[in-house]
């Protein structure tokens, strides 16, 4: 499952995340492109005890790998 | 995460900290930092408006946009980005400005006002909070202005060319008339207003997502940093003498919608006035177009006569703000509803 999160103010990205795991997925790929939108996004996973993998993709875009 | 906190916390204070040193050094009571306040008196140097002492192009207004342009380069995050609805994010900027102006103070100087012991913030605080939750119902429906794409680098220096430009002629006296206008030291604004610029980048410090996080993800990160903020001018205002309580009901009613209105826009916006000159600063035309928009807005407000005086709220200001908040209303409503039509 993905959320493509590119171009989205806060706290949109994280809006979307947290519709992405109202089912709790096993695993979810977050695509964003600001460091606002990672860090946000990352503290909700955590908060929602998702660990949190970031792999560069490309030009500034980041995948945000979450997982249980 | 505990690291980002303190950034916020930290930030609060700092922001509290400039307010209550520009106050003693001449700025306006209780207006040490005023967003909505300084760019009307920007807009007014500009002659946009002709409000007499309200021409002055505070250094302030680029100092945060500097210094979050400065962060954003150190940190590798500056980027031009642009083409999120920019024409409606235009008009909340404008009604933001409208309903900055009538209750006399975007969310920061609200907050500055209540640690000053000025209790008709408190009915704003009540608006703010409710223009907040109904805001972020519009986004938990699925409200978006959609996404940004990557510009030009050129396209993202405007707005700081622009300010270093205006901040060359304020200093010189080339533009406004300084000499009218309460006002701290130049240096001292624009060196205070670099570090809060700065730190605001860094720690994301905003007035809106602080209540609207809290209503969306129970998160209290970014409320920190704005109670942090009030508890700093209230102990400081009450150290220097300066904490007077007054207390009225007159105009209750309006102080609650025009902060209603600015607590709407701001969350439609994704952040409050002082957050869209850090946007602007690291490069976000979007928040850019916003700042025009609320120029726009200063400018409207005075030349029509419906921005309040401290005694009045005109009855032209009482009909923007309705009319405000019906608007911005609709926007929402309208998103909300095509959302599961048309693609992101």
């Amino acid at each position: 499952m993905n959320v493509d999160a590119r171009g989205l103010v806060c706290p949109q990205p994280v809006i979307l995340t947290k519709k992405a795991l109202t089912d709790r997925p096993a695993a979810v790929d977050v695509l964003v492109d600001s460091v606002a939108a990672i860090e946000n996004v990352t503290r909700y996973a955590i908060a929602m005890k998702y660990n949190v993998e970031k792999v560069a993709s490309s030009d500034g875009e980041y995948i945000l790998k979450l997982s249980k | 995460m505990f690291k980002e906190k303190n950034l916020v916390i930290l930030t609060g204070f700092v922001i509290g900290l400039a307010a209550l040193i520009l106050v003693a050094f001449g700025n306006p009571t209780n207006m040490g930092f005023c967003i909505a306040c300084f760019i009307r008196d920007i807009t007014g140097a500009l002659e946009l408006h002709t409000a007499n002492g309200l021409q002055y192009a505070r250094p302030e207004i680029f100092g945060i946009i500097l210094g979050s342009s400065l962060l954003a380069l150190l940190n590798k995050e500056w980027r031009a980005t642009s083409g999120s609805a920019p024409v409606l994010r235009f008009v909340l900027g404008f009604f933001m400005m409208a309903g900055a102006l009538v209750f006399l103070g975007c969310p920061l100087r609200m907050v500055l006002r209540l640690g000053g012991g000025d209790g008709k913030a408190i009915f704003a605080l009540l608006g703010f909070t409710g223009g907040i939750a109904l805001g972020s119902f519009f986004l938990n429906k699925g409200f978006t202005l959609g996404r940004s794409y990557k510009q030009k680098t050129v396209d993202g220096i405007v707005l700081p060319i622009i300010a270093i430009v205006l901040a060359v002629f304020s200093f010189a006296d080339l533009i406004g008339d300084a000499s009218a206008a309460k006002h701290a030291p130049f240096f001292l604004s624009l060196g205070l207003a670099l570090i809060v610029g700065g730190l605001a980048q860094r720690s994301r410090f905003c007035m809106v997502g602080g209540i609207r996080d809290y209503i969306l993800f129970r998160e209290n990160r970014l409320f920190l940093g704005s109670l942090t903020l009030f508890l700093t001018v209230l102990i400081g205002n009450i150290i220097l003498g300066n904490f007077h309580v007054s207390f009225t009901t007159d105009g209750s009613i309006w102080f609650f919608l025009s902060m209603a209105l600015v607590g709407l826009c701001g969350v439609l916006l994704g952040g409050c006035p002082l957050r869209q000159l850090i946007l602007a600063g690291e490069g976000n035309g979007d928040s850019a177009i916003t700042v025009f928009g609320m120029v726009v807005g200063a400018a409207v407000s005075h030349n029509f006569s419906t921005a309040s005086t401290p005694a009045l709220v005109k009855t032209g200001g009482k009909i923007e703000i309705v009319v405000g908040l019906i608007i911005v209303s609709l926007i929402g409503y309208v998103i909300i509803s095509k959302q599961n039509k048309e693609v992101i």
